[in-house]
């Protein structure tokens, strides 16, 4: 029999009353403003950013502040915001190559026009507890020198001179969109490109370690890592022409893959590409190798079955909101298929001890 | 090079959109009368990237977007598109653009577009000032077989 129930109103509405009250903390602590989250935890705002798939600081740090710092709760939270909007058009594809670069490292040239700029990075700290943070030591100014201006053109662009390096030829066709048509598989570049740089920071980070490690080996070289400012242009309709109408922070990797050549291609260079919203460094290296392992298809490549080479698996599994929803709706009732699951293993038990007792009548 | 009206209308709409909301609105306090062509609405933008860089575009992700239309009394149309989900700042500069195709356009240039302009200017440079204090100069240790 289904008995359908209803209650829990007032336990619910007391349950986010609580949650109100925690998440403020101890009232003798400052409340913590969205302008300051925005501002000092810029790397926390930037993953929020790239996994809701929403380019908007203020409120990524609002999110984060209602999640309390859970920061795929705070993803959901903007997933769920970003439905609200009508969608008001596309921008022209951005130009990476016009970044106004805060950081630009290669690691397969050494001297390259631009030069190796390290900007606000953690590398070569030592990863020391800073106790003067935990003191709120005012903070000296940064060095500066004056900026040479002049392009800072892709390294990819001089191997590509050379012949040595796979080339990418600009192709204008509308690529598809996640979020106006479901997945369908097989997926090409543009939609893997697309599920990949609002995926999960460590199930990707987890993929391009396991390619490393030998699962789908693809030896990569990061041949340039930039991060900076780029400039938003959009078709205005009413107007029939473009307008830069606003700017984001991106970065962008760029690996150099070793490739003995295929039946279909000859020895060469090939490439995988990263490119996410905000500072998000990490996963820009992790997003370019898991591409480049997920084009062994169209290079010709043998399938070995590695994780990181099955579109299937890795699409279907990168994005955290749908992972967390299925994996945490098993924690809400679920009192009548388990009723039905309890009646089940009660008859099977009731059959199995009236056959055992009839073998021992026999 | 001699401006075409459209990139120097597309370089305005430009300055006005990337400006801060809140400088626009010290710049530019008071509007002149004018109709909502079409009230600020805010919405989203996908933004797209390009597979290395210079290969087929693909979908990076959305950013919010507010615009705004309006006329003048003197019939001036003026559009903006702004990044964010700003309306103050999507009406004031749809203002300025209708402002700058009026005989209002050199106090518009000089006291709000030139004054944006060169704070953009000097937050561009402060950060290409300190990214340049971050680039490597390499130097050739002393070799082992010259010691």
């Amino acid at each position: 029999m289904y008995v359908a129930v209803k209650g829990g109103e007032r336990a619910i509405d007391n349950a986010h009353g609580w949650l109100a009250e925690e998440r403020r903390g101890d009232p003798a602590v400052p409340e913590l403003t969205v302008a300051q989250i925005r501002e000092q935890m810029r790397l926390a705002v930037n993953r929020v950013m790239a996994e809701g798939s929403l380019y908007d600081p203020d409120l990524a740090a609002l999110a984060i502040k209602q999640a309390r710092g859970d920061l795929i709760e705070a993803v959901f939270l903007i997933r769920a915001y970003r439905t609200t909007l009508p969608r008001l058009g596309a921008s022209n594809p951005v130009e990476t190559a016009a970044m106004a670069v805060d950081r630009r490292i290669s690691a397969t040239f050494k001297d390259l026009p631009g030069g190796q700029v390290l900007g606000p990075t953690f590398d070569y700290t030592h990863r020391l507890l800073d106790f003067r943070l935990a003191a709120g030591d005012e903070v000296p100014a940064a060095a500066t020198v004056p900026a040479q201006t002049g392009p800072v053109p892709h390294v990819t662009g001089f191997l590509n001179r050379d012949g040595l390096i796979e080339a990418a030829p600009p192709c204008d066709a509308v690529p598809p969109d996640l979020t106006r048509e479901p997945l369908e598989l097989p997926a090409d570049r543009a939609l893997r490109l697309q599920a990949i740089t609002r995926g999960d920071e460590g199930f990707i980070l987890s993929l391009a370690y396991s390619t490393q490690r030998g699962y789908g080996r693809t030896h990569a070289f990061v041949g340039e890592l930039r991060i900076g400012a780029v400039a938003v242009e959009v078709e205005i309709p009413e107007l029939g022409f473009a307008v830069e109408i606003g700017e984001v922070e991106l970065t962008e990797c760029e690996t150099v893959n070793q490739f003995k050549g295929s039946k279909t291609e000859p020895p060469q260079f090939t490439r995988g590409y990263g490119l996410v919203f905000g500072q998000s460094e990490r996963k820009a290296i992790a997003m370019s190798l898991v591409d480049r392992a997920l084009r062994w298809k169209e290079l010709g490549e043998d399938y070995v079955g590695a994780p990181a080479q099955d579109e299937e698996f890795v699409l279907s599994h990168c994005d955290n909101i749908q992972a967390t929803g299925f994996l945490e709706h098993i924690k809400l009732p679920h009192y009548v298929d388990f009723q039905a699951e309890l009646e089940l293993i009660r008859r099977l038990r009731a059959e199995a001890t009236a056959a055992s007792r009839q073998e021992a009548a026999e | 090079m001699t401006e075409t009206p459209i990139t120097a209308r597309q370089d305005w709409m430009s300055v006005l959109a990337k400006a801060p909301p809140a400088r626009l609105a010290a710049l530019m306090p008071d509007l002149p009368p004018h109709d909502l062509l079409r009230s600020p609405e805010t919405g989203a933008v996908m933004v797209r990237g390009r597979a290395g860089a210079t290969g087929a575009a693909f979908n990076l992700g959305e950013m919010t977007v507010t615009r705004c239309s309006v006329r003048l009394a003197g019939g001036a149309v003026g559009h903006a598109w702004v990044q964010g989900r700003d309306r103050a700042h999507a009406t004031r500069a749809a203002v300025a653009d209708a402002l700058m195709q009026t005989e209002a356009a050199p106090r518009v240039r000089a006291d709000v577009l030139e004054v944006l302009r060169a704070e953009a200017e000097g937050r561009r440079a402060a950060r290409a000032a300190r990214a340049a204090a971050t680039k490597v100069d390499f130097f050739t240790m002393v070799r082992g077989e010259d010691a």
